[in-house]
């Protein structure tokens, strides 16, 4: 059984500080959901609302199309899983997951063949007498999950459970979070601040920044078509380049950028004389050393030169940083191909790149680095 | 002319072994230095510590403790008489305890092993009662409340203790006396109309003893739980679980050791109270402290005073060693 959340106009306040603002979206039963933004933006506070630990301010939370309130999280059918897990240290692993069976009222014997079955589901078979302590990370992620699983939940909530892990273990998780959830079929709603876990896993992703919900869609159209300049620069890397409109198409807008003039999707409606950033990926500028073909046979749009301030190997891509028109460098990433191509300080270069890959965003806050 | 002599010697004893202290001082210092707490302290701190932890041990707690059980194996006798042939050890201030005189009609001495057994039941119950008040006080202070609340409240709970605990005491007396302010109110409401002799009933006396150990049950259950982490709270309810389930199986497994040295020590202390027992006991009851206290004072027994106070100690050892192995706590978890 699985159940849809829908956010009503919530709103929570403590206090002066608001840390929800006006959230309102329909999560699907079933659906695997990502709430994605930086420390501080409110989406914890939106999982707890939903698990019942905050109470709305204004507006409700409804999970089944039935208003929360007043209900307490020992009586809502979800199950959160912590950050830090908050599993028992004092039982042992087939407690830990039967906790929830046990205050159902189930006796020992049900317990344990349930615990057993889910220690399968988690490859932890024949573990269950084990005490947390003596799991690993990765090990005990799965027992809360299980645990989680035990109550037979309707909507599943995850609050950054994966932090915790190495960079190897928390990429193999991801997969195993999206296989259970196709297994189980109820709804998962993710909190993270990596963009990479919530693109890799989500159906959905809600962005949020200083409480409220920027953009709500697939992970596609949060990279590719962001609606404001925070999920531009938030979702994957981007370079902003700020620059006044000069003139508006149906679909693109060209923009006087300082360094060059600039002809990109306009997605944000602009209009002529509007102040815009013009957002750029790194794996979209192409560079060429040298300063083009002479001064006058430069292209008139979306080309300039910039010197390189500095070269970073990252195995498959390397980084160049650009020195830009702000203090910000330019960072464009190109493939390595093994050529040994350096890109040394202070080399120039040009830098070219397509209009059907840039987007123009009015001005508004960029996420810090 | 004496004492001169003695420093006289021992000045010039000094001097002579000098040399022979000088050599052997660079071996030992680097023994010594080699210990790792030595290292860790410095020479100075390491040798204060030792000598005030040993200091404190001997001469406060063992030696008095040694020769109190060495005296309660010996006959009372006039000064005259000790070191005489009748000093020898003897078993009769316990069998005594036990037995009560031989002229007596009873078998057992009665009186007393019914006063001693009274106070162990009783000290229990002083202990089980502050557990119940104390143990939601500790949780909410130590969960629930936010800094600001939590600090006034631990004041509020401190500041009623700067008061002597013998005018405590007395200010219960003015409390549950039939003249007392519990009385005239209930009186004045018309709950009733004769005053009620809470003291003749033990109520002051434990009232005025649960509330003299409050502190000790409060703190260390406190400091359990305060170490507990709040999500584990949450992900209990969060689980289903019903408040008194959380508390079953989370928080109190959790604060077990805290629960275990606080329980502890009101036991003892409530089984060793004098003061409380003496201004707030009821006329006809009896704390086991107040006969070993007329044994040594207006008995001017020693021997058998020193009988009666090493097994009131050791009955409570007994009973706190044998709750915690069925509670499975070790001693090294409550000096955690």
């Amino acid at each position: 059984m699985s159940a849809d959340v829908e956010l009503d106009h919530l709103t929570i306040r403590f206090g002066d500080f608001t840390a929800v603002n006006d959230a309102h979206l329909k999560i699907e039963g079933g659906e695997f959901f990502s709430f994605l933004g930086p420390s501080g933006c409110g989406k914890t506070t939106i999982l707890r609302a939903i698990s019942g630990f905050n109470d709305p301010t204004e507006g409700k939370v409804r999970i089944g199309g039935k208003d929360m309130r007043g209900i307490g999280p020992n009586k809502r059918q979800t199950a959160l899983i912590f950050q830090n897990l908050a599993l028992f240290p004092l039982m042992t692993v087939a407690e830990n997951i039967a906790f929830g069976l046990e205050v159902r009222g189930l006796n020992k014997l049900a317990r344990r063949d349930k615990a057993n079955q889910l220690l399968d589901l988690i490859a932890l078979k024949g573990q269950g007498d084990k005490l947390v302590s003596e799991l690993s990370g990765g090990q005990r992620q799965r027992v809360a999950i299980a645990r989680a699983l035990a109550v037979e939940p309707e909507v599943l909530l995850l609050d950054e459970p994966l932090s915790a892990l190495d960079l190897k273990l928390r990429q193999h998780m991801r997969t195993e979070l999206r296989e259970i959830q196709k297994r189980v079929g109820i709804t998962f709603i993710y909190i993270t601040h990596d963009q990479g876990e919530a693109l890799t896993m989500s159906d959905r992703i809600a962005v949020m920044s200083a409480g409220r919900i920027q953009q709500v869609g697939d992970g596609n159209s949060v990279y590719d078509h962001p609606q404001t300049a925070f999920v531009a620069s938030f979702v994957g890397e981007n370079n902003p380049l700020m620059g006044k409109v000069l003139s508006v198409s149906t679909e693109f807008v060209t923009m006087d950028c300082g360094i060059a003039k600039v002809r990109a999707r306009n997605l944000g409606k602009l209009k002529v004389g509007e102040e815009a950033y013009a957002f750029v990926r790194p794996e979209n500028l192409k560079l060429s050393v040298g300063a083009g073909e002479g001064e006058g046979s430069l292209p008139s749009e979306n080309s300039f030169t910039a010197p390189v301030l500095a070269e970073a190997f990252e195995g498959s891509v390397k980084l160049i940083s650009l020195r830009g028109p702000s203090k910000k460098p330019i960072i464009a990433s190109i493939p390595n191909t093994g050529d040994g191509q350096h890109f040394s300080q202070g080399l120039l270069t040009t830098v070219n790149f397509d209009a059907e890959q840039a987007v123009a965003l009015p001005i508004g806050d960029l996420a810090d680095e | 002319m004496n004492d001169f002599l003695i420093v006289f010697t021992a000045v010039l004893l000094a001097l002579l072994l000098q040399p022979l202290i000088q050599r052997k001082a660079g071996h030992l210092w680097s023994a010594v230095s080699a210990v790792n707490f030595v290292r860790k302290n410095g020479a100075f701190l390491s040798l204060y510590l030792i000598l005030a932890v040993v200091a404190w041990m001997v001469f406060m707690i063992i030696l008095p403790q040694l020769y109190m059980v060495d005296f309660s194996f010996r006959n009372n006798l006039p000064l005259a008489e000790v070191g005489g042939p009748k000093d020898v050890h003897t078993l009769k201030n316990y069998e005594y305890l036990i037995f009560g005189r031989e002229t007596d009609e009873e078998l057992l001495n009665w009186l007393h092993l019914s006063v001693f057994l009274k106070t162990m039941l009783a000290s229990i119950f002083v202990t089980l009662l502050d557990l119940a008040l104390c143990y939601p006080i500790a949780y909410y202070m130590a969960q629930v409340a936010k800094g600001g609340q939590a600090r006034l409240l631990v004041l509020a709970l401190i500041v009623p203790f700067w008061v002597n605990e013998i005018l405590r005491a007395f200010a219960f007396r003015i409390l549950f006396g039939t003249g007392g302010v519990i009385n005239s109110f209930l009186i004045y409401l018309g709950i009733w109309d004769e005053p009620f002799d809470f003291l003749r009933a033990d109520v002051g006396l434990y009232a005025g003893l649960s509330y003299a150990y409050i502190l000790l049950m409060i703190f260390p259950i406190y400091n359990a739980i305060e170490s507990l982490d709040h999500n584990q709270i949450e992900a209990a309810r969060d689980l289903g679980a019903p408040w008194w389930r959380i508390h079953w199986r989370v928080v109190i497994p959790h604060a077990k050791p805290g629960i275990a040295s606080a329980c502890t020590m009101v036991f003892m202390l409530s089984a060793g109270a004098l003061a409380a027992p003496q201004i707030l006991g009821g006329p006809s009851s009896l704390w086991f402290t107040q006969v070993i206290y007329q044994w040594f004072n207006t008995g001017g027994n020693w021997p058998q005073g020193s009988a009666y106070a090493f097994v009131l100690l050791i009955a409570c050892i007994a009973f706190v060693m044998t709750v915690m192995k069925i509670f499975k706590v070790t001693l090294g978890e409550i000096t955690k």
